[in-house]
């Protein structure tokens, strides 16, 4: 055993000796090789811990929301259809919702605007969410102006800023009394802007879901899991992005390794052989291969994640926060709880680590079976 | 130490380019003796040397190689080794314990040092590290290139080239040195004291079996036979 | 020789096996992490419940990008003017200019 491990370690001893002669090509290439794993681990780590806490957060979110439809397009639903479902069997509560978007010019930016159930808000007064508060610098006490649908002014005192540990959730809230939000949005009275039901019996939701299509069915239910589940596509989407890029990238490295490596130039075949008259059998200089391909990408690997790692869960992922600001002003302040996956780390081991070590030992396969004579004869 | 029985040598067999390299030598070398192959390029001194020292095998005839232990393979009382018939593993090994090569051109592998270089051969097979260093550096001594121990091995002169050779095919502590016209790229004075060193080595009692066609080799005092070859086979003095 | 230098193979080695500790305290630290952020994240579930929510406050350029699990068919080019699309189309074809402009400037 402990023969094997030295053996091991004289191969490894020749094969840094023989990747720090070429140091600035090989220094490069691992450069090359961090910055790709570094940003797809980056991406994976991103994706993973916001779905994971989509989940988390979400899982109370309204069991059915119901949209009315026309034309295609999501309406207002009147204050009729809430009675109507009320009456279907296993519904528990049906409440109107209203809230909507506002656009605001000085910042450019959107809010959301909101009528909450059980809090009571005065009118005149709002509370927002943090991010209002930094992008206007608005604090409590100060007094936002709003436009009107008809073009009328109406100004609006911050009564309270929501916590900064509900950032993901309420960055962009305003809160407001029922009464201001009608007025701000000319809301045609008996209408809402949609309707959250809750039921009794949770695993009924599909079953009622399609009795509120078959009554009402210019409507259309959304159900909870739907709701969870728009998480996890939509960042393979925008995440998928970026794995698209560097999916591309990663094959041109592997080609590039392997292009490097199948062209085995004449010193290294000399070298090959040289090795094979001093009594190195082909399973020696395979090794040699072997180590040369991990050194390099194994090394890569874990630096690579080790900084995706610092990165997206202790510097908040500053590289990804343009692209997946886009065009928004608001974008929340928050700590991403680093959920990790052992899975998709090793998922990623296997698409880097193994494609260039095989890469590298491959092509000197024929140069390592060369006999030992010809090593007398060059 | 090495017989040899008829022993040929056919490249391309059944090819219109058949080539008889070595056709029907026998030969007995003897140990702790320095023995020349003597003979012009083409003459198949280069493929018998190689077939003697386990790196190829003969199309036909037997070799046996005797004065080594090897484990695992069954030895009478001269301990004769058959190596013809041996399976490639076993023959690795015999190559390894019996034989240190000196080639043509000094093959120092470049860029990496000269200690390491001298390491080489025995790096495969599991000793301590700094055991093996230990050994180079006694070798790298011995024939007064120690300075240059931790220099790249691409700076050595042609001579210090030519010790350092000597010194990695030493390495193993072999039986046999076999050198294949070692002083093809030496000047005069270099390939004395290329036989100088020979020479010490036989005080050691290691074997040495030199292919050369420099009369500086054939005719220097310490050779012990000296063997003619012509096409293929050997030519009776 | 007096000195006696550092093996290669240590070196690397000793890399290896730290950055392999490194990475298990990945794994630790995320443990603990979830397991003090879990106040934080009861915290953001009980304002979804209260206040009803059905998304992240993620995207707030556009109306389907706010509310991705609310959006339409037709939510598309349709709020806000310089939003940018989940359709492939919509990252070829810049709205007209005149839908463009921020505060008087165009974006």
């Amino acid at each position: 055993m402990g023969k094997s491990i030295e053996r091991q370690r004289n191969i490894i001893d020749f094969t840094l000796s023989s990747l720090l002669r070429r140091k600035g090509k090989n220094i490069s290439l691992m450069i090359v090789y961090t910055v790709i794993v570094f940003v797809l681990a980056s991406v994976m780590f991103f994706t993973h811990s916001i779905k994971k806490e989509a989940h988390l957060i979400l899982k109370d979110a309204p069991e059915m929301v119901v949209q009315k439809m026309i034309a295609g397009r999501h309406e207002l639903i009147p204050e009729g259809y809430m009675e109507k479902i009320g009456g279907i069997r296993g519904v528990g509560s049906v409440h109107g919702r209203l809230w909507g978007y506002y656009y605001d010019p000085t910042v450019g930016a959107n809010y959301t605007l909101l009528v909450p159930q059980d809090r009571k808000i005065e009118s005149g007064e709002i509370i927002i969410g943090n991010g209002i508060s930094r992008s206007r610098l608005a604090y409590e006490g100060d007094i936002i102006g709003f436009r009107s649908y008809d073009g009328s002014p109406m100004n609006l005192a911050i009564k309270e800023i929501l916590s900064y540990d509900s950032e993901l959730v309420s960055s962009d809230l305003v809160l407001i009394s029922r009464d201001d939000f009608m007025t701000l949005f000319g809301m045609p009275k008996g209408h809402f802007t949609d309707l959250a039901l809750s039921v009794r019996n949770p695993r009924e939701l599909p079953t009622i879901a399609q009795k509120i299509s078959d009554l009402l069915p210019d409507t259309r239910p959304i159900i909870r899991n739907e709701i969870e589940r728009t998480y996890d596509s939509v960042f393979d989407w925008r995440g998928g992005v970026m794995v698209l890029i560097l999916s591309t990238a990663l094959l041109s490295f592997v080609i590039f390794a392997w292009e490097k490596a199948s062209g085995l130039s004449a010193d290294e075949k000399r070298e090959i052989g040289i090795l094979k008259g001093l009594g190195w059998e082909t399973s020696d200089v395979i090794m040699i291969k072997f180590w040369e391909g991990v050194v390099v990408s194994l090394s890569s690997f874990l630096v690579g994640i080790i900084l995706a790692y610092i990165h997206v869960f202790f510097t908040h992922a500053p590289l990804f926060e343009h692209t997946l600001k886009g065009w928004a002003i608001l974008y929340p302040e928050f700590r991403l709880t680093p959920f990790v996956d052992a899975y998709q780390i090793f998922t990623l081991f296997f698409l880097t680590v193994v494609p260039y070590t095989v890469a590298t030992i491959i092509p000197a396969w024929r140069a390592a079976t060369v006999d030992p004579d010809s090593a007398m004869r060059t | 130490m090495i017989d040899l029985i008829d022993i040929r040598k056919v490249f391309n067999v059944g090819r219109p380019n058949e080539f008889r390299a070595v056709n029907g030598v026998t030969l007995s070398i003897e140990q702790g003796k320095i023995s020349v192959l003597k003979g012009p390029s083409g003459s198949g001194k280069t493929t018998l040397l190689s077939m003697m020292g386990c790196m190829s095998r003969p199309t036909s005839g037997r070799i046996k190689v005797c004065g080594v232990k090897i484990s695992g393979i069954a030895q009478d009382g001269d301990r004769a080794i058959e190596v013809t018939s041996l399976p490639e593993r076993f023959l690795t090994e015999v190559r390894r314990k019996t034989f240190g090569f000196i080639f043509q051109q000094s093959n120092l592998i470049r860029g990496i040092t000269v200690i390491e270089n001298v390491m080489l051969p025995a790096y495969p097979y599991g000793a301590k590290h700094s055991d093996l260093r230990v050994r180079a550096m006694s070798l790298l001594k011995l024939f007064n290139i120690s300075d240059h121990a931790l220099h790249r091995a691409e700076w050595l002169s042609g001579g210090e080239a030519q010790r350092a050779t000597i010194a990695r095919a030493l390495m193993n502590d072999p039986f046999a040195i076999i050198a294949d016209e070692p002083t093809a790229h030496l000047d005069t004075k270099l390939s004395r004291e290329f036989m100088e060193i020979v020479a010490r080595l036989k005080e050691d009692g290691k074997t040495a079996l030199i292919a050369s066609h420099d009369p500086i080799v054939y005719e220097s005092p310490v050779v012990d036979r000296v063997v003619s070859m012509r096409d293929g086979m050997l030519v009776p003095d | 020789m007096g000195i006696k230098p550092f093996r290669k193979s240590g070196i690397f080695l000793c890399f290896i096996a730290v950055s392999l500790l490194l990475v298990s305290v990945m794994f630790v630290y995320a443990f603990f992490r979830v397991r003090s952020d879990a106040g934080t994240i009861i915290r953001q579930s009980e304002i979804v419940k209260e206040l009803q929510l059905t998304d992240l406050c993620l995207f707030t350029e556009a109306r389907y990008t706010r509310n991705p699990s609310q959006a339409d068919l037709h939510a598309a080019f349709q709020d806000h003017p310089v939003s940018i699309e989940h359709f492939p189309a919509g990252s070829l074809v810049m709205p007209p200019e005149c839908l463009r402009r921020i505060n008087g400037k165009v974006n």
